[in-house]
């Protein structure tokens, strides 16, 4: 195998191995995120009648703000005894470790989708699950972990990296957002597919551009 | 004699104050530099700089031979360091620690996984490497702890065996001696000596003169960012202390 892909599987390895120990990171995602689908189907409850409409802002929403939560976590857990330095020492270029944290974000992630999208289908419209909604929340999950890693690599070494991860993530994520919003949408109102083939297509360009800049910015933001 | 770490001119700006002004230092196989200095000296920072985790504003640094500031990547094979910080993640035991920075480091490291290949399989290797990191600092028996369980000497010991688990030729040491007891500084300084003995070089910051000059071929004082005085006979801890005063 690749030498760097072996030092990437190292790194997913590890994170999942602390994740299993711990329990921080994805119990405190799917809580929120679960918590937030109830918030929502109470609130929601007193003003429409119908949830469809609703259903893909709000499954998007509760996402990426439980994804978040990840985002921050897995770069806290290196900030721990400097543990980011050590991955640092090792001999190998620095975009192996973004791709490495990026892909354990990944995986966090979709396993908290993996959780919610039944729940929402439940409580809001069944016929979430099925094949086209679930090519969406792959896609719009692997380009929000990309564009988040790099942006919590950059608030890792600010003080208030809690409070900057969403400000500077929220806005930069919006296009992603609204097209991973409006393409769940397309499956879920059965359009025809070149009606809103080109949001899939906004969301895989996230997904080129935000993991291109991570492997090239990343030796950057963490450079002392 | 070929040098194994040759930094030349190092400069190094926090914002716009000089940390590092100048310095140059060669270090051959077999030695061992001990840098020392007041707080502020620069030490760490120098340190850092060796261990290609921290970019020089100036200068060159070539490691065994590679232009380190070129590629770093491939100068860091090279390197084991210990640091302030233990770099240990708590919530891994001891084995799984060095499991995990063996793999960082076997994954291109070929001497790690594969220099008994015909006899081992890589992961059959590398454990036998962390058990024999492990047993150098005495941590055997405790290797399926978890990190955070372990005491502050225990987690310097396995800070050490991480740093020396891929037998680098040139050992980085901040202040190492810091929170060990008498056993375990007497088996670091036993360590180190080994070390300078198989023809590795060593390079080690400290201010803890009486308990760390054991072996150490060669004393050069750090003041203001800059190497002021070097010592290469008769390194006591008076004749530092002298130095340092005049410093």
């Amino acid at each position: 195998m690749h030498a760097a892909v072996r030092q990437i599987a190292a790194i997913v390895r590890k994170d999942i191995l602390l994740e299993l120990r711990t329990r921080e990171s994805i119990t405190a995602m799917v809580v929120f995120a679960v918590m937030a689908i109830v918030m929502f189907n109470f609130a929601l409850r007193l003003r429409v009648d119908t949830f469809r409409p609703l259903t893909p802002g709000v499954l998007w929403v509760t996402l990426v703000f439980a994804g978040t939560l990840g985002l921050s976590r897995s770069m806290s857990s290196e900030q721990i005894n400097q543990c980011m330095d050590g991955l640092l020492l090792a001999p190998c270029d620095r975009s192996v470790i973004f791709a490495g944290k990026a892909i354990t974000n990944v995986i966090f992630t979709l396993a908290v989708a993996l959780v919610v999208t039944p729940i929402m289908a439940i409580l809001f419209d069944e016929t979430l699950l099925q094949p086209g909604v679930w090519l969406v929340v792959v896609l719009g999950v692997v380009g929000y972990a990309g564009t988040g890693t790099l942006i919590a690599t950059m608030a890792a070494s600010t003080r208030a990296r809690e409070v900057f991860l969403p400000i500077l993530l929220f806005p930069l994520a919006l296009p992603l957002l609204v097209a991973a919003v409006i393409a769940t949408s397309g499956f879920l109102d059965r359009l025809p597919l070149d009606e809103f083939a080109a949001w899939i297509g906004v969301e895989l360009a996230f997904i080129v551009i935000f993991w291109t800049a991570g492997t090239l910015l990343f030796e950057y933001l963490v450079e002392g | 004699m070929t040098a194994l770490l040759s930094a030349a001119n190092i400069g190094k700006l926090y914002g716009l104050r000089p940390v590092l002004r100048g310095v140059s230092l060669d270090v051959a196989r077999g030695e061992f530099v001990a840098i020392l200095g007041a707080n502020g000296a620069g030490k760490t920072t120098l340190l850092r700089i060796l261990a290609t985790l921290t970019r020089p504003n100036g200068g060159t640094l070539t490691i065994g031979g590679v232009d380190a500031l070129a590629h770093p990547d491939r100068a860091r094979a090279f390197i084991g360091l210990v640091s302030h910080q233990s770099l240990i993640y708590p919530d891994l035991t001891a084995r799984e620690n060095l499991e995990f920075y063996g793999r960082m480091y076997g994954a291109v490291n070929r001497r790690l996984e594969m220099r008994d290949s015909s006899a081992q399989s890589p992961i059959s290797n590398l454990s036998s490497r962390v058990e024999e990191a492990l047993r150098r600092v005495n941590l055997w028996q405790r290797r399926d702890d978890l990190a955070r369980t372990f005491s502050r000497g225990m987690i310097q010991r396995l800070t050490i065996a991480r740093a020396i688990l891929h037998d680098p030729p040139l050992l980085l040491l901040d202040e190492p001696f810091t929170g060990l007891d008498q056993a375990s500084a007497a088996n670091l300084s036993a360590l180190l000596r080994e070390t300078v003995l198989r023809e590795r070089a060593v390079v080690m910051t400290t201010h803890e003169l009486s308990r760390s000059l054991d072996g150490v071929t060669r004393a050069l004082i750090l003041k203001d960012g800059q190497i002021t005085h070097e010592l290469q006979h008769d390194i006591t801890a008076e004749a530092l202390n002298a130095l340092m005063r005049e410093a």
